[in-house]
């Protein structure tokens, strides 16, 4: 009787090893997609760029304040919706939520233009190598990270934000509580 | 279930067909039998024994030889049917797979479509079957050759009569044998490479046994095989990227964590020429018109020594410089840098010359670079261009009348100039695109006049790293060897044993039994021992 619970063991164990095995290739398989992309949750990936200034801007900077991180193009027509919102607010929320424009490699003149354009006071970054693009996993513009005073995500919105209520309700969420 | 003891005194585990040590008949079908079943040696493959638990019925049903076959099967036929149409990740990129396939296939493709058939080799239904065969291969080894080994490892010299008569080759006479016969036979039988054990008044030759564990080798080879594939998706083992990247450029190069840079020096198509090249280009060049000769990027490889954070300003030192062409990539640490497609002739900057609209008089030309423009281009004297916007994919005007692009890529540029002449000091607004320039201010006396293009090529090159090579090389190997180990020779054995009165004879291999019948012959050849029979011919 010893043998058959010896025999029972080992066969427990082998076909826990395949399945431990096959359970991983398949998580692994499966999540090959989203595999490296962010989550809400994530801690934001610290980066620095310049902006058309020559300014420098590390998001490690903005620690203890809210950050509305948004990737925009000037081709891109929701980015540019959403921007005469993002120029209020910055404003209104100024010292607690602090925009971070990141442009994906445009030219300065067209990113200054557009500034200019729009009446645009919030630093803009050019991401010229798209490095922090890939970080960040952004594919469709605009999309806007959350991200708390904490550095932590809270929030991934990707599409255009065409109401003030939306971003309101956004900036709400990561202002710092004091 | 205990054991199950033989007449002979051995305890035999639960299940066995053949007594392990001197090969009685155990169970009623094998006393009945006229020819033993041999294979696995009568031994008790555990999978038929116990079936209490979920763990053994588990066990038990991916140790079935015909459940791999069926899991085979079902895995050719599903892959089969990947075939049928292009898979997803061949189709062009610009489209969407979903309309791609209705519209290119009709009905038919959108069903192949909706049944997932477009990414066949990525479902979770065929990466389970794989783990299944996977797991099947383990088990049904695993099942099998422990019993084979043990039975072979215990076998006695001296087998029972029975055992030996329910062989296929088998023969017995009257009589007794010679010290001078057993010598001579056992002389005979070591010549030929038998390892040749007595006791007992019987003799036991046998070679080649290690033929027999040619399967599992095999089966082996083929599980390292599948963790190589398996190690595939595991982060850092394998790296297959696309980088587009443009005469002149430094980019990062994608799946090495930001560590290397790649410049684009040059990107060169060469074609053969007619009379210049070898004549049997000829033929093919009067066909089709021109033939590729070489495709290749020149490039410096640089290595960043600040790519702690993403978007750092890179500070590179060049490591190497290579013309990478196809089959000849870029070589460093474990990447690969292939050449694997082109454009030719992206737009990179445009030449206007201010011009007087009347009398055509031309006032400098200004450059505009389509990646970095300039807000302003003095030309000397009192001209001078403003740049008030730049679309680089032009796409028509919004109901405001503001220009729009719809990319960010230069396929259509336009520009919207304001021209500051001494003649018209306030500007005169321009809008202009390659041959076309518009007034939408009012009418000008100024234009901006397109001259020429410079265009630069765009190579794409695949960056490619793969640790899995050594270990799928090492499957095959260990797969091959034990193709070759059970292919290339037989287990043979032959029985000799003197009883009573009585002189047996039997002879078994696991296959080639003309060869053996042969050898035996030989063998006993001038010796009184009867010559085994054939016996399952009749």
């Amino acid at each position: 009787m010893e043998k058959k619970k010896k025999r029972l063991v080992i066969r427990t164990a082998i076909l826990a090893v395949l399945a431990g095995l096959v359970m991983y290739t398949l998580y692994t398989n499966l999540t090959k997609e989203s595999r490296g992309s962010l989550e809400e949750g994530d801690e934001a990936p610290d980066f620095v760029l310049r902006d058309v200034n020559g300014g420098t801007h590390q998001l490690s900077d903005y620690e203890g304040k809210g950050v509305f991180l948004n990737f925009w193009g000037t081709w891109c027509e929701p980015c540019k919706k959403e921007m005469p919102y993002m120029e209020k607010l910055a404003k209104e929320y100024e010292g607690q939520v602090e925009i971070l424009a990141v442009n994906v490699g445009e030219s300065d003149f067209q990113v200054e233009n557009f500034a200019k354009q729009y009446g645009l006071t919030f630093p803009i970054a050019i991401d010229e190598g798209k490095e922090v693009m890939d970080t960040y996993g952004v594919d469709p513009l605009p999309t806007t990270f959350m991200i708390k005073p904490d550095g932590t995500i809270d929030q991934i919105v990707i599409g255009g934000l065409v109401q003030e209520d939306q971003l309101r309700a956004l900036f709400e969420r990561v202002k710092p509580s004091s | 279930m205990g054991k199950v003891k033989c007449e002979c005194g051995r305890l035999n585990p639960a299940g066995t067909i053949l007594c392990e040590s001197c090969g009685r008949a155990l169970t009623e079908k094998a006393k009945q039998d006229k020819l033993v079943d041999m294979r696995y040696e009568g031994s008790a493959r555990r999978s038929q024994t116990y079936n209490k638990t979920l763990i053994d019925k588990v066990w038990n049903f991916f140790s079935s030889v015909k459940v791999g076959i069926w899991i085979i099967v079902l895995l050719l036929v599903a892959a089969s049917f990947g075939t049928i149409l292009p898979q997803e990740f061949y189709l062009p990129s610009n489209v969407s797979a979903e309309t791609y396939y209705e519209d290119v296939y009709g009905t038919f493709g959108k069903l192949y479509y909706m049944i997932g058939f477009h990414d066949l080799y990525n479902s979770v239904w065929f990466s389970a079957l794989v783990a299944a065969l996977g797991v099947s291969l383990v088990i049904a080894s695993l099942d099998r050759v422990v019993p084979l080994y043990r039975a072979l490892k215990n076998q006695r010299v001296d087998r029972h009569e029975t055992f030996m008569k329910k062989q296929r080759f088998f023969a017995e006479r009257e009589g007794k044998l010679e010290p001078a016969e057993w010598e001579k036979i056992k002389e005979a039988l070591i010549k030929k490479r038998y390892k040749v054990r007595t006791e007992n008044g019987a003799l036991l030759a046998e070679k080649n046994r290690f033929t027999r564990w040619g399967p599992y080798v095999n089966h082996v080879g083929l599980i390292i095989f599948l963790l190589g594939a398996l190690l595939r998706s595991v982060p850092g083992m394998y790296v297959d990227e696309l980088l587009w990247i443009r005469e002149g450029e430094t980019l990062q190069v994608p799946g090495t964590n930001g560590e290397y840079y790649v410049k684009n020096n040059g990107f060169t198509l060469q074609n053969y020429k007619a009379g210049e090249d070898p004549e049997v280009f000829n033929e093919a060049i009067d066909r089709v018109g021109t033939v590729a000769k070489n495709y290749q990027t020149d490039a410096v490889l640089y290595r960043n020594k600040n790519n702690e954070m993403p978007g750092a300003e890179p500070e590179l030192t060049r490591v190497q410089e290579d013309s990478i062409q196809v089959n000849q990539p870029m070589k460093f640490g474990q990447f690969a840098v292939y050449q694997t497609s082109f454009r030719q002739d992206e737009m990179k900057a445009m030449h206007f010359a201010l011009t007087n609209k009347e009398t055509g008089e031309e006032f400098g030309e200004v450059v505009i670079d389509l990646f970095d423009q300039q807000a302003a281009y003095d030309l000397g004297g009192g001209y001078k261009v403003e740049l008030l916007g730049y679309y680089p994919d032009f796409d028509g005007f919004t109901k405001e009348g503001e220009p729009t692009s719809k990319s960010p890529l230069p396929n259509n540029p336009a520009f919207l100039f304001n021209m500051i002449t001494p003649e018209t000091p306030d500007g005169e607004v321009s809008f202009a695109q390659i041959r076309n320039t518009m007034e939408p201010l009012g009418e000008t006396t100024f234009k901006m006049a397109f001259k020429s293009l410079d265009t630069r090529d765009v190579s794409a090159l695949t960056i490619r790293k793969d640790l899995t090579l050594p270990i799928l090389a090492a499957g095959g190997i260990i797969f091959m060897i034990g193709v070759i180990q059970g292919s290339y020779w037989n287990h043979r054995r032959l029985w000799i044993r003197e009883k009573n009165g009585q002189v047996y004879a039997a002879g078994h291999t696991n296959k080639n039994w003309h060869g053996l019948k042969r050898e035996i012959r030989s063998v006993l050849e001038g010796t009184s021992v009867p010559e085994p029979e054939d016996r399952q011919k009749e």
